[in-house]
Parts: C-alpha cells; structure tokens; sequence
C-alpha cells in the first residue's frame, strides 16, 4: 500500500494567505457531504426512538470508535492489531474495577471522574505495552503477536477472580450523574457517544496530515528511507500504538457504559475479529471507513435474524450472512465500502475526494 | 613563539569522517575488509570503483543500515559505530540513493517537509503547520534551492526521472547538514541536467563535505578535491583527482579495464 493509495494527502487548491494556511490545517471543512451527515446525527433524537437510537447509532458509534483505532494502525502504519478491543475491554474492565458496581468486594468506589481517566490511562499504557512488544516483527507476526494478546487477556479475564471476576465478569456498573442529568438516558448518551466519535474522527483525521501522521505513513511505505531522514521508525510505530490506544480506550469505557456490565465474552477472540471485519468491510484507508463498516455489522446484528426466519432459515444463522458480506466486499473492493462508492463516482469529482467525510452513525 | 594563526590551526581540525578496519562480511563473502578512511570537514571526495568494488556498502556502513563486522567509524570525533540510523543523521550524516528512494504518494513541498521534520523536534507534532512555520518555510526554501519550484505541489510519481535525482538532493540537504554521502547522484541524467547537478554539488557551502560515489568520471571529478579508488572492497588508491586520473594502475583496473 502506498500513500497513493491513502488519499489523506493531497495537493490543496491555491489559496492565499490565511485561508490557504487555514485550508491546508482543515481541509475536511470544505465538503458539503460531511456537513449534511453531521446535521443528521445531531438531530437525529428527533427521527429516531430510543432502541435505534443506543442500539443502533450508539453501538456503532462505539464499536466505530474501536474499529477506528485499528484503521489508524492499519491504515497508516501497516501494522494490523488484533488487540483493539482488548484494549476497550481492559478500559472497560478498568472503570467497573476502580468505580462503583454490583460487585462491591471488587469495586473500589471511586467516583466516574477518577475512574474514567484511571481506566483511560492503563489502557493506554497496555496498549502502548502491547505495541512495543508488536512493532519488533512485521506483517503477519504482528497479527499473530496482537492475537496473542487479545487471547491471552481473553482467558486471563475468564480465570482471574480477583479483579476481573472469572466468567461472570462485574455487573451493574454505575454510569455518570451530573448536573442533574443522567448521562446514560438514551439521548444524553447519544450525545455523549456522538461527541467523542466526533472527537476520535477528527483527531485522526487532523494527525493524519500533521507530522507526526505524515511521518508514520512514511514508515509504512518505507521505513530505511525514514531512518535515513533522522526518524526513528519503531518510536513513530510505538508512539502510533499509543495514540490507537487511548482511542480504543475511550470506546471501551462508552462500551461499559453502555452495557452497564463487562464480561469475558465482551473481549472474546471473536469479538477481536469482529473489528478486523468492521474496519476492513468499512475500509482501512480513511476514518470514515469503520463506521460505515461498524454500522453495516450493527445493523446485519440487529436485523439478520428477523430477515433469516422470515425465510425460513435458523436466526442464528446472521453470521453467515456478515461473513458473506465480508467475502462479497473484500472481493469486489480490496478498500471496503469507503474504496466502492470511490470507484462508483464520477471519475472526475472534484478534489479533494472523499466520501461522506463526516462523522457518520 | 607561535603565530596566532598556528595555534588556532587545530581548531576544527578533527576529521569530519573516520573510519579505522571497517569490514563488513556476508556470510563467508568480505564484501569490505580493512577499510581506512578520514575525511577533513569540508572536504569533497569521489569513491571510485568497478561494479562490486563496496562502495554502495560502505554507504550503508557509514549511514548504520548494516552493522560492521569489526571497525570502528567517528562522525566529527564522536564514535557512532553502533549509533541507529536515525542518531546518525540527527548528528548531521545525510545520504541519498542510487534508486530514488522517495515518497511517491506526496507531493515534492510535502516530501521535502517530511525531512525537514525528521531532522528537527518537531517530527512527533500532532499539529498541522500554521501559517508561519519555520519548518514549512525551510521546506519552501530547499525546494527552490533544487529548481523544483515550479513543481512543488505535484506528486513525486509524475516527476520526470532527472526531477527525483534533485528532489533525493533536497532531501539530504534538509535541516544542518554537516556531510553528505551521494550515492551516484548523476546516474540517469541528461547532460544539461548533469551540469546542474555540477552546479549544485560545486555551490554547497563549503562547510558542508561529501562522498560521491560516481561512474561518470567528467562529473566526479570536477566536484571533489580527493579520491579514493576501491577495488574488491579494499581502498586501491587514494589521492589527487589527477593523480588517480594518470596512475597506470588505476587506468589498468577501472578506466581502461573494458568499459571506458
């Protein structure tokens, strides 16, 4: 994959002065598409009731989250990590270990507002730990070594009773009150949801042209070369790591949140590969590739079962219908969703291309 | 009683490059043995040799790519023999490529502001460049420096072979340079556009010292003071350009030896 292919970079239109500096820093802001995305999701408590509104949008936007931190390291970095939701499981584990939940002998009680940075600090740090250990090999053996991990953290979480609690994980996790508001009602956390995905988009999208990005797509592509220019290739790959692990931790925390409960099944290997499947279906070259991946996988979740037996076929059987997808994908667009409605457009659109640009549910 | 001028002559005397015994071996094949060489700061100098002579490996020796088998080097009187790459250019080694080895998916500017980063402690920023920036303005700057002004905004993978050559230039003179290893920088050029690689090479401040390694003997040696001939990964000769040009050795071997 070259950079090329990743079309973060591109050659702005002259502009002068100001604006020019002011395109070059945003140019994501120029796009009609992204705007009109946006405006939707905003107001879509107004469309949408309760169950699409967390069911749906919400658990997208979260699993867009973590799906997102793997594209950044695929995507960018050439490395493919399998420990992404390991790593949101972990933060997850982390808020219902240092705040407050059903388990009171595991529970330490701390209020959200100390357990939710805590959680988001040890995550990052696994992950960062994690990275450090992957970016020693290349290629498939960093997909192993991250496997490794996520399996190891998978049946570590299933036998440890101390912290994690074995099998039957902690339940009852308390959620955020403040200012009188419940931040787990459906359309506050909606909101909170839509706000951090919007944060996590637009951080990768922005550090995707900055240097340090810039400078990790050039380690991708050729990493002697980037030796050979005074960067030290596996600080920017670690450095990569750490960043996709404080994003996969936020995800992780939402995730919690969410569910109110974590268990081993919710950092099962399957669940790992789930998010392989997202960011790929979705497409690893831009940040908006896994969540339109995430959101076909919500969706085919949610929807699969009902469609299966009205055809007479055994509910259980949505899998088949997402592993069909990810074939048919994959076959026709090696770049997901994102790299099909690419080839669909006019050839000659504008630049800079982009799909919907924005931050999508 | 010394002049003033005597005893200030030790100022930066130090060699820029030195290397003492530098061998490399590949398996049971020395593709270097007992390489010996120190250039004075400022100096210019050809490396010479037939197809497999190691100069290519010498390159990568100095630059860290490949770790040597015994030797030591030092870079401006430090001991960087078992420094990474990336330290070594931060101490103001630069090189370039045989075979263009650039970003093709970027544009030039972005390319020459990808080294400039590399060089400077901005290379972690999460932030994008501002309106002023020194790095961006250093980048602009190079850009001209190597005639690609008028393409600066195009991707490298449109640029015309001659293009890249001066392009790889630019990326080596990014940020303080004190020297510079040009791996046949002329290979493929026109000869308009050898003469301004001549122009280019002869204009560098005169702090600034180099090894080119170069086939073309018309442009090695017009841009150097001193070669250094090497046969079989072992330094031949070393001496004057035209010394090296009239030793009958030295014609025997490498101009006379078949091809030119």
């Amino acid at each position: 994959m070259s950079l090329l292919q990743s079309t973060q970079l591109r050659v702005e239109p002259a502009a002068t002065g100001a604006r020019h500096a002011f395109i070059r820093a945003w140019p994501e802001l120029q796009n009609p598409a992204a705007w009109l995305v946006a405006l939707i999701l905003v107001i879509m408590p107004l469309i949408a009731n309760g169950f699409f509104l967390i069911e749906i949008f919400a658990t997208t936007l979260i699993l867009g989250i973590i799906a997102l931190s793997l594209m950044f390291l695929a995507g960018y970095g050439g490395m493919v990590s399998l420990m992404q939701l390991s790593i949101a499981g972990f933060a997850g584990y982390m808020v219902a270990v240092f705040g407050v939940s059903g388990n009171a002998n595991i529970s330490l009680g701390w209020p959200w507002w100390l357990a939710t940075p805590m959680a988001l600090a040890l995550a990052t740090l696994f992950g960062t730990l994690g990275g450090a250990l992957a970016v020693r090999t290349e290629g498939i053996y960093t997909i192993m070594i991250t496997l490794a991990i996520g399996a190891a953290f998978y049946y570590f979480t299933n036998q440890n009773w101390a912290i994690f609690n074995g099998h039957t994980g902690i339940n009852t996790v308390a959620t955020p009150h403040f200012w009188g508001v419940d931040w787990r009602a459906d359309i506050a956390f909606y909101y909170v949801t839509l706000g951090v995905a919007a944060i996590c988009y637009f951080a990768v999208q922005y550090v995707s042209r900055a240097p340090f990005g810039l400078a990790l797509q050039g380690v991708r592509d050729n990493s002697r070369r980037m030796a050979a220019l005074g960067f030290n290739p596996n600080a920017h790959r670690i450095a990569a790591y750490a960043f996709a692990a404080f994003i996969a931790a936020l995800g992780g925390v939402l995730q919690v949140w969410n569910y109110r409960q974590i268990s081993p099944g919710s950092v099962s290997v399957g669940a790992c590969i789930d998010i392989l499947i997202m960011a790929v279906v979705g497409g690893i070259t831009r940040p908006i590739g896994p969540f339109i991946g995430a959101l076909i996988f919500v969706l085919l979740r949610t929807f699969a079962l009902d469609v299966l037996i009205k055809f007479g076929l055994d509910g259980n059987r949505f899998r088949l219908l997402i592993g069909l997808g990810f074939l048919a994908v994959v076959f026709w667009s090696s770049d997901g969703m994102v790299g099909l409605w690419e080839r669909w457009r006019p050839r000659n659109a504008p630049s800079p291309a982009r799909s919907n640009g924005g931050r999508h549910g | 009683m010394d002049s003033v001028a005597q005893r200030l002559s030790v100022v930066g005397a130090g060699a820029a490059l030195e290397l003492r015994g530098v061998t490399r071996l590949f398996g049971a094949l020395a593709a270097l043995t007992d390489v010996t060489i120190t250039v004075r700061p400022g100096e210019r100098r050809a490396v010479l040799g037939s197809n497999g002579a190691g100069k290519t490996t010498l390159f990568n020796c100095i630059t860290g790519d490949f770790p040597l088998s015994s030797g030591t080097i030092r870079f401006f009187g430090e001991d960087i023999t078992y420094f990474p790459p990336h330290e070594r250019i931060r101490r103001g080694l630069r090189r370039t490529y045989q075979i263009s080895a650039l970003f093709p998916g970027l544009t030039v500017h972005d390319n020459v502001y990808l080294a400039c980063c590399g060089v400077s402690r901005g290379r972690f920023s999460p932030l994008r460049p501002g309106v002023n920036d020194a790095l961006m303005h250093a980048a602009d700057t190079l850009v001209q420096a190597v005639h690609l002004a008028a393409v600066k905004e195009q991707r490298v993978s449109e640029l015309a072979h001659g293009q890249q050559r001066q392009l790889e230039i630019a990326l080596a003179l990014a940020g303080a340079p004190r020297f510079i290893l040009f791996d046949e920088p002329a290979a493929g050029l026109s000869p308009t556009e050898r003469r301004e690689l001549i122009e280019i090479l002869t204009s560098l401040p005169a702090h600034i010292g180099y090894i080119v390694i170069e086939h073309d003997m018309d442009v090695a040696l017009r841009v150097v003071e001193s070669v250094t001939m090497m046969h079989n990964g072992r330094v031949f000769k070393e001496g004057l350009p035209r010394e090296i040009e009239s030793d009958p050795e030295v014609q025997e071997l490498y101009l006379g030896g078949g091809h030119e």
